[in-house]
């Protein structure tokens, strides 16, 4: 994580959001069983090296913004049989979570 | 259909087998090696996991760790024309003909 | 892969130089059991050999420089993060800056984070229980924790732990209540996750030391509580 100047964010803490729907050919971190699914902005941790074009040779520069997003246990498994209360967490760059209605 | 490493909620009832395999040195040697690698600017963890995610989804699945590992150091070498196939190939016969082959 | 099918397994992959480091299950070295000549070189184990060798004449890296670089591996290991924990249970102040300053704090106390990954800390409460997977690889905390269990890096645990959590933990030996919220954490960037267990009943005035003895490493990934104080 950089201590550049703080930069202009697109989401903040308890915005809604999908995270978008696609499987781009290159190396990604975002697993598919989140994909398209509704979750919420818990907080900006920061802005980290861009491991996607990093993977491919490229520096990974500039960073980017990215957020732990919590989704519902129960909301991504239909079968979820533990505890309503339970929740996932999970680190995700800008450029793959939308605004949610 | 997920990819073959993106394991979340994959169906399977196997309980979480907590033996801890004997480590053999190319295992320990091949995780150093690729942070040797990494601090000379020859591939960074992310390319590793690119060379790891690029092994055909039966090879993966067969392979344990260090083996994935293993694989992606030498495509990443390979794809930076650090070594060649046939180098690795033919130094890889000779050390099976002086150690052995397994039975 | 060339055309050979063997793959010689996790023992059988055959040839040991001497000096090589065993763990047990809690990451701490013991001696190594014996040198397997007789068993000879799978076909990854031969090809890994094969670019180390290849490497080192080329020039590309050291003749010793991967050994030494083991030597430094073999350092991080399960109590390093015991350490961290058992400080935090005793000292409030250090708990804090552990939790909001976590990288800073971790360098502070010695521990260098492999290719600068960040650092971050969830502490685990009778509300609240985090456990850490990475359901893509195997992201860990290798500086605090030392290499990841091969459970860690399972098909079972990475595909179950997202699911299921609660289960798992059953398996670990670990039932929490219904009210206690579950969050699994899917370590899959360039954060590493370290957790503080719940500190035992009836550890009131021991030292850190005696505390770090119960700081098991599975109740660092969030999966076990820590050990109870006599039943090690």
């Amino acid at each position: 994580m950089s201590a550049a100047a703080a930069p202009k964010l697109e989401f903040s803490q308890g915005d809604r959001v999908h995270v978008k729907d696609m499987t781009p050919p290159n190396h990604h971190r975002t697993p598919w069983y989140i994909k398209g699914r509704r979750g919420v902005v818990l907080e900006f941790i920061g802005m980290y090296v861009n491991s996607e074009t990093r993977a491919h040779g490229d520096s990974g520069m500039p960073e980017l913004p990215m957020y732990r997003v919590e989704f519902e246990q129960t909301h991504l498994w239909f079968d979820y049989a533990e505890s309503p209360s339970d929740k996932l967490w999970i680190d995700l760059y800008e450029h793959w979570l939308e605004r949610a209605e | 259909m997920p990819a073959v490493h993106d394991r979340g909620g994959w169906p399977t009832d196997d309980p979480i087998d907590r033996e801890e395999h004997e480590w053999a040195d190319w295992e320990r040697q091949t995780q150093s090696l690729r942070t040797v690698l990494d601090n000379k600017g020859f591939m960074n963890v992310d390319e590793l996991r690119r060379g790891i995610e690029s092994i055909a989804p039966a090879e993966y699945e067969a392979s344990t760790y260090f083996e994935r590992w293993s694989a992606s150091i030498e495509t990443m070498l390979v794809e930076k024309g650090v070594l060649t196939i046939k180098e690795i190939d033919d130094r890889a016969k000779a050390l099976r003909d002086r150690w052995g082959y397994p039975s | 892969m060339s055309e050979d099918k063997d793959r010689g397994g996790f023992f059988d992959t055959g040839w040991r130089p001497s000096g090589d480091v065993h763990r047990d299950e809690d990451g701490r070295p013991h001696d190594h059991p014996g040198v397997r000549e007789d068993v000879g070189l799978g076909v990854r184990a031969s090809r890994a050999l094969a670019m180390h060798e290849l490497l080192v004449e080329k020039g590309v890296i050291g003749e010793g420089e991967v050994d030494e670089m083991t030597e430094a591996v073999n350092k991080r290991v399960p109590s390093n993060g015991a350490t961290l924990v058992a400080k935090a249970w005793s000292d409030p102040e250090f708990r804090t800056k552990l939790l909001e300053h976590p990288k800073e704090t971790v360098i502070e106390s010695g521990f260098v984070p492999e290719h600068n990954a960040d650092i971050i800390v969830l502490e685990n409460t009778p509300e609240v229980q985090h456990m850490v997977v990475c359901t893509l690889c195997s992201c860990y905390p290798t500086q605090l924790l030392g290499p990841p269990p091969d459970w860690y890096k399972s098909f079972s645990y990475r595909s179950r732990a997202v699911t299921e959590p609660r289960a798992v933990m059953s398996e670990f030996g670990l039932e929490l209540d219904e009210e206690t919220e579950v969050r699994v954490v899917d370590s899959n960037s360039e954060l590493r996750f370290l957790v503080i267990p719940r500190r035992p009943d009836g550890t009131d005035g021991w030292s850190e030391g005696q505390l770090a003895t119960l700081v098991n490493r599975n109740s660092m990934i969030g999966v076990a509580a820590a050990t109870e104080p006599g039943t090690d």
